[in-house]
């Protein structure tokens, strides 16, 4: 038995510590840390509603933009008003520019040097001028001997497994992807005002009026964008996925997932008419039941945290709390920031498999499709529980970006044909209450997210925030049952404990 | 440097950062030539703390150039947490060796935690001791965002953590800061190639800001200015006003008060900003914007006005006085344009709207 420690791991948002035991080269046991605490839940009290959506976007500056829609849709529950149609296609149209802007920047920024082993692109043969002048770029790299952000990397790992043709075809796109995962940014400009942390979401509506030139610009730039996920990202997904099929064996996880669903169907606002629907799917079984966030409950036995802060509240309650209460480093008592947050007393996986699973079963437009179609790719036609594993997650994540660009289509056609027919209700006037309760569900790209205010003399009583990581990152619970992520490591074959690339693929799928 | 890069793309760097610092054109050559000049590719270290990648994330929608072509031909950017291949152990290797190494710049991103410091550690190690160690041995620091700069959105009254900015865990005369929630992309890109090519900090300001891009207000070259000026106020969202982008400064806007570049560089590829999607300015590179500012939909007390030279009148008077009463308005507009020569070209479009 051994124990590694990786801290930091890292390629994601914010700073993570994973520790597992291992045993005969296979993890055994595994503890999730994260070791960032800053308190928004504290220092939200007492300010004004109106400013509370744009400080809640600084929870995460790689989603922000779903932090700031579900924040606001849960300050419109306590002021009582309904935004219009304009103003959920532009919330809409804003989401999926971040969520196929994030996807991009995981599966290759964050993820692919789990998978292509950079220094093996150099011994590729070139097959087009493209890929040569891609490798003599990085050769001229290597060369220098300044290897920066790429030094000390897995290169030559014995669980890498693609050819180097494939690893040079794959670092071409990874540089090809910091352009593209730029360009859905500025989509999002269009009518955010800037990515990270847009600014034309209040309660009510929008603020920003679109031409039909802007939405048309917006068109132009998600179509390069959407056309690298059709002919690029998806089928680099498939690729590495048939050549890492065995990651279908590993990171099952709990077993466990819920959506609270995102992209609102603007006619009927109903989140199980979402284009990702809301749903729950318990203990493996492959079937979607409903899920409210009044079912979120949060502990705290295993976190920094005071014992009121647990106690099995749901957040939106009156006497919710997050109070900080440092003890010491210690996975068998206190060892992480996050708390243990359950529906129905069970640990539950949030993200794109969790979106992509409850949309299938609920044969949400397309889902079933796309689906399907990758499943047949992968020789798993008519499998899809295949998917909950690591390979589950890592493939699910190209084919959401696939279905929310049909999505896109539908409501930019919805948005043109508004403005042109001058219905022009951008936003609904609103005041803030002096009292009102409310909850906005919604989900990021990493995962459900739900923000649950109080408002008391006009002003903000409590705010708790369920963010993914509070899901996926979740600690032991009371009883001992692990977290998604700590579950999903068991099994986990890991060849070199100096370099434990294998524990990082699962980490990773989790896009923490 | 081993110029690899595309010399189109490595002359556009060079000629962007030449506007951002306000130097002419003819600067070009001598920055191209700095940078070539370098034995090797200038070694960075980039600490991540109390935040959430923002900044990062607004780093990488640089554009002049792109981001794969300043970490692979530009600088050499030796440890970064979002982005680097290795990850624990090796990381930590990584940071080691850069640190040996010697001659980095620090580019800190996110808060140190005071209060409680194990609010934020890497590696078992906490914010403070990691900041210390690392810039002790470095060439400069450079803060990017409001948290780095001043403790940001973490430092918020009551502060549970007790964040705090790097200038005042290693003191103020130490670091350059470059604040912004984010920091702007063509900021940073500037302040780093302005160190690189005069060995040393660009002339800052009280609050340690480069003055290159921090020494107008957004007020001074807001697109919307004209309508400010002029008593053209948005007053209620998703109004005509806004479809006509009028001034946001009833709506709360901060610009009359926030030092910020924004209205000039534009974000994500100059396609838009904050203003220009119709909400106001939240003031976010200023030093306490988050406590300062609160209230982001109050409007702004006491912003002087045109027309109404030496006299702290407010706009909410003027704006509604011209907005109500078109006569009395276009006159004051009038003597206000007349005075300082300047306006004429709205002048016609003040009597249209304003009716």
């Amino acid at each position: 038995m051994a124990r590694v420690v990786v801290d930091p791991v890292t390629r994601l948002e914010g700073h993570l510590r994973i520790e597992v035991e291992v045993d005969n080269g296979v993890v055994k046991d595994a503890w999730a840390t994260t070791t960032l605490f800053r308190g928004f839940e504290i220092f939200m009290k007492d300010r004004d509603p109106r400013d509370v959506w744009h400080i809640a976007q600084r929870i995460c500056g790689v989603c922000p933009t779903s932090h700031g829609i579900a924040a606001t849709m849960g300050l419109e529950e306590s002021f009582g008003v309904t935004p219009p149609d304009n103003a959920v296609l532009i919330r809409n149209l804003m989401e999926v520019a971040q969520y196929q802007h994030s996807h991009i920047l995981w599966f290759y920024a964050l993820n692919a040097f789990d998978y292509v082993d950079v220094v093996s692109a150099l011994s590729a043969k070139a097959n087009t001028p493209a890929l040569k002048a891609v490798q003599e770029r990085l050769q001229a790299y290597v060369d220098s001997g300044q290897l920066g952000f790429l030094a000390n990397g897995y290169w030559g790992h014995p669980a890498m497994k693609l050819s180097p043709e494939v690893n040079l075809e794959l670092s071409a796109h990874y540089l090809q992807s910091l352009d593209i995962q730029a360009k859905a940014a500025r989509a999002l400009a269009v009518f955010g005002g800037k990515f990270p942390f847009h600014m034309s979401t209040p309660p009510g509506g929008v603020t920003v009026i679109p031409t039909i030139q802007d939405v048309l610009n917006y068109e132009s730039i998600m179509k390069e964008v959407n056309d690298f996920v059709k002919n690029v990202m998806v089928p680099d997904t498939l690729a590495a996925g048939a050549a890492y099929i065995e990651l279908a064996d590993i990171g099952a996880g709990v077993g466990n997932f819920f959506t609270w669903g995102v992209m609102e169907d603007v006619a009927s606002r109903d989140p199980y008419k979402r284009a990702l629907p809301r749903g729950a799917i318990f203990d493996g079984k492959l079937a979607v039941e409903k899920v409210s966030p009044e079912d979120a409950v949060e502990y705290v036995p295993h976190s920094w945290y005071t014992a009121e802060s647990g106690e099995g509240k749901n957040p939106g309650a009156a006497d919710a709390t997050t109070e900080p209460q440092y003890t010491e480093m210690n996975v068998d008592d206190k060892y992480t920031w996050t708390k243990t947050t359950q529906i129905k007393d069970r640990q539950m996986e949030v993200g794109t498999l969790a979106r992509m699973l409850t949309a299938y079963l609920s044969d949400a437009p397309g889902a079933k499709k796309i689906v399907d179609d990758a499943l047949a790719a992968l020789g798993a036609a008519g499998k899809p529980e295949i998917l909950v594993s690591a390979l589950g997650r890592l493939a699910t994540k190209p084919l959401e970006s696939a279905l929310i660009a049909e999505k896109m289509e539908a409501d930019l056609a919805m948005l043109k044909e508004n403005i042109v027919a001058g219905k022009g209700e951008w936003f609904t006037p609103n005041e803030v209450p002096e009292s009102g309760k409310g909850v906005g569900a919604w989900d990021a790209p990493r995962g459900s997210l739900a923000h649950f205010n109080r408002i008391e003399d006009s002003k903000i009583a409590s705010y708790q925030a369920t963010p993914a990581s509070n899901w996926n990152f979740s600690a032991r619970d009371g009883s001992g049952t692990r977290g998604p992520c700590e579950e999903a490591l068991i099994g986990t074959p890991v060849a070199d404990p100096e370099a434990p690339l294998e524990i990082l693929r699962v980490v990773h799928t989790f896009d923490p | 440097m081993q110029l690899d890069i595309n010399r189109r793309d490595f002359l556009k760097l060079c000629g962007g950062t030449a506007a951002m610092l306000g130097l002419s054109q003819a600067w070009v050559p001598q920055i191209a030539r700095a940078l070539e000049q370098a034995a090797e590719r200038p070694p960075v270290i980039w600490l991540a703390f109390q935040g959430c990648s923002g900044c990062l994330e607004s780093f990488a929608k640089a554009d002049y150039p792109d981001v794969a072509t300043i970490v692979l031909e530009v600088i050499s950017l030796d440890y970064v947490d979002v982005l680097m291949a290795p990850s624990g152990t090796r990381a930590e290797k990584s940071l080691d060796d850069a640190v040996a190494a010697g001659g980095y710049i620090t580019i800190v991103e996110g808060a140190i935690a005071t209060g409680i410091p194990e609010a934020m550690t890497i590696a078992g190690r906490t914010s403070e001791e990691i900041v210390k160690e690392v810039t002790a041995g470095g060439a400069a620091t450079v803060c990017v965002g409001t948290c780095a700069s001043y403790g940001g959105v973490q430092a918020m009254n009551p502060n549970p953590t007790g964040a705090k900015g790097v200038g005042e865990i290693i003191g103020d005369e130490k670091v350059i800061n470059v604040p912004g929630c984010p920091a702007n992309p063509d900021t940073m890109v500037s302040t780093i190639v302005s160190y690189l090519l005069f060995g040393k900090a660009p002339e800052l300001d009280s609050r340690r800001r480069p003055t290159f891009a921090f020494s107008h207000k957004v007020h001074d070259n807001c697109q919307r200015r004209a309508h400010f000026d002029a008593g053209r106020y948005v007053e209620v969202f998703g109004s005509e006003e806004e479809a006509k982008g009028f001034c946001l400064y009833k709506m709360g806007c901060k610009g009359p008060e926030t030092h910020s570049p924004c209205p000039l560089t534009l974000w994500n590829s100059k396609q838009n900003w904050c203003v220009g999607s119709g909400n106001g300015c939240i003031g976010c590179m200023e030093p306490d914007f988050w406590d300062e500012f609160a209230g982001f939909y109050d409007t702004l007390p006491n912003v002087p006005v045109p027309g109404f030279i030496g006299v702290k009148t407010s706009a909410d008077y003027v704006g509604s006085t011209l907005v109500t009463a078109t006569v009395a308005g276009v006159g004051i507009h009038a003597i206000a344009s007349a005075a300082k020569g300047r306006y004429k070209e709205e002048d016609d479009a003040s009597e249209g709207s304003d009716d």
